[in-house]
């Protein structure tokens, strides 16, 4: 289990080095000046600000030494300076934080709780036109971009109904609650999907099994073999899966946070991008990276926990 | 956010249908995709007015005689640009598969054939690339180079390529190991001509499926970018686009701006969902 | 044909006359099948793979697949099991029969412990012992079968036993519920032969002390014909041959039976030819106008194509009967037919 663990972190470490490397070294694949290009471009340029830019990342050293650097000071939570917004990065990133977690967290309750009850339900009445529904239900939410199903919930619940707001992040717990939940739903919909199918398709497989017709003729009651024998066993997919997709939400908050005007760390990405604020693109996509993947490698150590099987076979 | 979309690598596996429910969808789904094709093709002839031609009288008309299905902000003819946008969301996917498909076939072959350091190589730049969720390899590359539709179907299609390359491996492995492959060796062939004339082309069936099945999902990582003002610049009739433009007037209150093409996204990768699985069952069993 | 077993006052299984049809199939699964068990009786069932034994059993059980057509009656311990639904059913499941698989480890949820196995059993069967003193009955229970060290057994999970401990533990959920007829279909068959003669011991000795009706299932006709009071012998879902055991296995009568006891090898016969049965097991998809086995059977005329089989009496008053037309003529003695030595 310990030679597991090892093995996995290190894999982590590995994977880590070598994207922030990617991230990184991108600069210099970028036409022309790497110092130009980390300024912004060339409008409004100065060569005070050209200095500076250059001094900061260490352009006149080798490539691996700069990243070295870059990735020690990235460690310190120095993220280089923003031309844009003339701030520290790590202070940019640091405000609007809370706000994506919040609503990675808010829709990962929705699709969790909605998208496993879903596939309960389709596979609990097997074959029926509530089987059907889901099925049907979960193929369209897969289909629609989160931007389309974004727009769809505010012109419906914010605009028609007046429901809810359809712009910002909202203050206090439930101001927060109120103006996240339309971005939350939009953002766990296609999630609710995938969730929904891998619950409904592991559950069958689940319920194939010998042992539960075996449950099943010595007349345990049906409630507790859909819970203690079907659900349960079905656990192992449902929980990585709904790890794995809520590691990929912290992507997904690019779409939805511009969609709905809010500034988290994903409209910020989308804004660095567009105004060629490169130094907090890099920073804002080292930390998404990061997280996602953290996150796979926990639900990969988590697994074995749900499946002494795995667990055995894992020491 | 819709992880399908975002997420490349899992996607395709669970786009799957139970068989009973598919034959009748797949007719409709089949039936809607032509219908695209066919607007694409004869946008020009049929499309009331020029996608592109401002009636700053006629701003967020609704529907009316003049135009079905209303106006956006500076009166261009939403009809008329949703059929010229099938143009765009058509051959913009097909020509990103394209590239992941000749990148990740000749990867994928490689791997399978040469084993050793050539496989290690190419699945550890596919591990990179997977640490990456969603769009965000993409949108790396779309910092670097500038937002455009020629970077982002470039920035896709590599974005694309690993997963075409781990799907031809997985086949060209098994594919490897069939009798007629020996065959060629023992007539003395070079193994690239192996490769090139007899192990891609019977891998062909099976790789085409797959991509149809990728389809549906290209076209909603470029309507993405194109959303986000990474994809297609104005004044084109991209959905994705169009969905952007068309955002503001939602709020007051006319929806059809935004709400026609993302309609029109939704129907199409709804259809090549439901078409692609079952093509690929078709083509995978050689049917 | 309805036999009674010397000294069995109560049948705990009747199964009269059933006849069960699955959609898709050309011929029934079951067809006219009668089958009796007493308590205190260990009866087989014997034939070759899709003979319908299995199904025999399931039908007792009433675990059958959607859409089967049934015919006839199922009754355990006086009640139409036929007719059971809901709660009702389950109940029946739960506390009349008990089941017991042919690879417990199937029959075992994997990642659960043995402990709950055993717990959830004695709840589904309505003991009303919960808690702690489910726990020390479950204990009890596993000592009941023979298992050692049964209080750190129920701690374990299934992949920490072997095949035969937990052949032991299946039976012990069979016993928890306290029921009256066990079905053991293919029960040892997975067990290597140590630990076959120990589940079989330890079955026959449960059924002395509670007076258990037992119903046999099993392939082996060798072993049915040791193990048992007696035997019915299936074949393409009819019953053949139903005799006492001893009987079965010196004077077979059935063309099928007499198949079935020459293919095998028995120790203390060593000039004895082994002569499998020519053809094949009939699947669902063959349909039989007349005897199913006629063209297998090295005794068939002409006529046997058209002769539906029923239950004959055996002319020389022995006990039981078989379902063949050329009965009357056939020697009883184990006889080496001339035909089907062509392999």
């Amino acid at each position: 289990m310990l030679a597991r663990i090892s093995r996995r972190l290190a894999g982590l470490l590995a994977t880590l080095l070598a994207a922030s490397f990617v991230i990184f070294a991108a600069v210099y694949a970028a036409p022309g000046d790497p110092a130009v290009f980390l300024a912004g471009g060339r409008d409004k340029l100065t060569p005070e600000k050209l200095e500076l830019v250059r001094a900061q990342y260490h352009l006149d050293e080798p490539l691996v030494v700069q990243y070295g650097r870059w990735l020690g000071d990235c460690l310190h939570f120095d993220l280089g300076r923003s031309f844009k917004y003339s701030d520290q990065v790590a202070d940019l990133i640091v405000a609007r934080f809370p706000t994506t977690l919040a609503l990675v967290a808010y829709a990962t309750v929705l699709f969790v709780v909605l998208g496993v009850g879903a596939g309960i339900l389709a596979a609990v009445r097997r074959g029926t036109w509530i089987d059907s529904a889901v099925v049907g239900g979960t193929t369209l939410a897969a289909s629609v971009p989160s931007f389309v199903s974004a727009i769809a919930l505010a012109a419906v619940f914010g605009v028609q109904l007046g429901w809810f707001p359809v712009t910002g992040g909202g203050e206090g717990f439930t101001g927060t609650l109120h103006h996240l939940t339309l971005p939350a739903l939009a953002l766990a919909l296609g999630a609710l999907a995938i969730i929904s199918r891998v619950t409904r398709q592991a559950m069958a497989d689940a319920g194939a099994a010998d042992h539960v017709e075996a449950a099943r003729s010595s007349g345990i009651p049906e409630r507790e073999i859909v819970r203690r024998h079907i659900l349960r066993n079905a656990l192992g997919p449902i929980v990585t899966m709904c790890g794995l997709v809520m590691a990929g939400m912290l992507a997904g908050t690019v779409v939805v946070e511009t969609a709905f005007g809010i500034s988290g760390i994903g409209s910020l990405l989308v804004g660095a991008i567009n105004t060629h604020d490169f130094p907090v693109a890099q920073a804002v996509l080292l930390l998404m990276v990061t997280g996602y993947i953290v996150v796979t490698t926990l639900v990969d150590l988590v697994h074995p926990l749900l499946d002494p099987r795995v667990k055995e076979a894992a020491v | 956010m819709t992880a399908p979309t975002l997420a490349p690598t899992s996607a395709p596996a669970l786009v799957k249908i139970p068989a009973a429910r598919r034959s009748y969808g797949a007719i409709l789904a089949g039936a809607v995709l032509g219908l695209v094709v066919l607007a694409a093709l004869l946008a020009p002839l049929i499309a009331p007015y020029a996608p592109d031609a401002i009636d700053l009288s006629a701003s967020l008309a609704g529907t009316t005689g003049d135009h079905l299905l209303g106006t956006d902000s500076s009166g261009q003819d939403l009809l008329s640009r949703v059929l010229y946008g099938a143009r765009t969301s058509l051959v913009a996917p097909a020509l990103l598969l394209a590239i992941a498909a000749v990148l990740g076939i000749a990867l994928g072959t490689l791997a399978a054939w040469r084993g050793g350091w050539a496989d290690t190589v190419v699945s550890r730049l596919t591990d990179v690339m997977y640490a990456f969720p969603g769009l965000l390899f993409t949108v790396l590359i779309i910092a670097v180079f500038g937002a455009g539709m020629t970077t982002s179907v470039l920035a896709l299609g590599l974005a694309y390529t690993p997963t075409v390359a781990k799907y031809t491996r997985s086949v060209a492995i098994g594919e490897r190991r069939k009798p007629y492959i020996d065959a060629y060796r023992v007539q003395g062939m070079g193994g690239l001509r192996i490769c090139a004339f007899h192990l891609v082309p019977n891998l062909g069936r099976s790789v085409i499926g797959y991509l149809v099945v990728l389809f549906g999902e290209a076209l909603m990582s470029l309507a993405t970018l194109s959303y986000l003002g990474f994809g297609a610049q104005p004044p084109s009739s991209d959905w994705g686009l169009m969905v952007q433009e068309g955002q503001a007037a939602v709020v007051q209150g006319a929806l059809l701006p935004a709400l026609v093409p993302g309609i029109a996204i939704a129907l199409v990768v709804v259809s090549f969902n439901v078409v692609g699985v079952r093509a690929a069952d078709r083509l995978a069993n050689g049917r | 044909m309805p036999y009674e077993a010397a000294g069995s006052d109560t049948v705990l299984l009747d199964i009269d006359h059933l006849t069960l049809r699955l959609p898709g199939t050309a011929r029934p699964v079951l067809d006219q099948v009668s089958l009796r068990v007493a308590s205190g009786e260990v009866v087989g069932l014997v034939g070759e793979s899709g003979s319908g034994k299995s199904t025999t059993a399931k039908a007792a059980l009433r675990t059958l697949p959607e859409g089967t057509a049934l015919d006839g009656s199922v009754r355990v311990a006086g009640r139409d099991v036929l007719a059971l639904r809901g709660e009702e059913l389950r109940a029946h499941r739960a506390r009349t029969v008990a089941l017991v698989h042919q690879d417990p480890r199937a029959a075992l949820n994997p990642v659960r412990r043995i402990g709950d196995f055993l717990v959830e059993r004695l709840a589904a069967a309505g003991t009303g012992v919960t808690g702690a003193a489910a726990r020390d009955r479950a204990v009890e229970l596993l000592g009941a079968v023979g298992l050692d060290e049964p209080g750190r057994r129920v701690r374990q999970r299934p992949h920490e036993l072997s095949g035969g401990m937990l052949q032991r533990v299946v039976i012990a959920g069979a016993l928890a519920a306290e029921p009256r007829l066990l079905l053991a279909d293919e029960a040892t068959s997975a067990l290597d032969v140590t630990t076959q003669a120990e589940i079989l011991a330890l079955l026959r000795t449960l059924r002395a002390e509670r007076g258990l009706g037992l119903l046999f299932i099993t392939h082996d006709l060798h072993l049915a014909a040791a193990y048992c009071d007696r035997v019915y012998v299936m074949y393409a879902g009819r019953v053949v041959e139903e005799r006492t055991a001893g009987d079965l296995f010196e004077r077979p009568r059935h063309p099928y039976t007499r198949g079935l006891l020459a293919c095998s090898p028995t120790l203390g016969e060593d000039h004895r030819e082994i002569r499998p049965i020519p053809g094949k097991p009939p699947s669902l998809a063959d349909a039989f106008a007349g005897c199913p086995f006629a063209e297998r059977c090295p005794d068939a005329e002409p006529e046997c194509a058209t002769w539906r089989p029923e239950p004959v009496a055996l002319a020389d008053g022995g006990t039981g009967s078989a379902s063949c037309r050329r009965l009357p003529e056939l020697v009883p003695v184990p006889q080496i037919p001339q035909k089907g030595a062509d392999r």
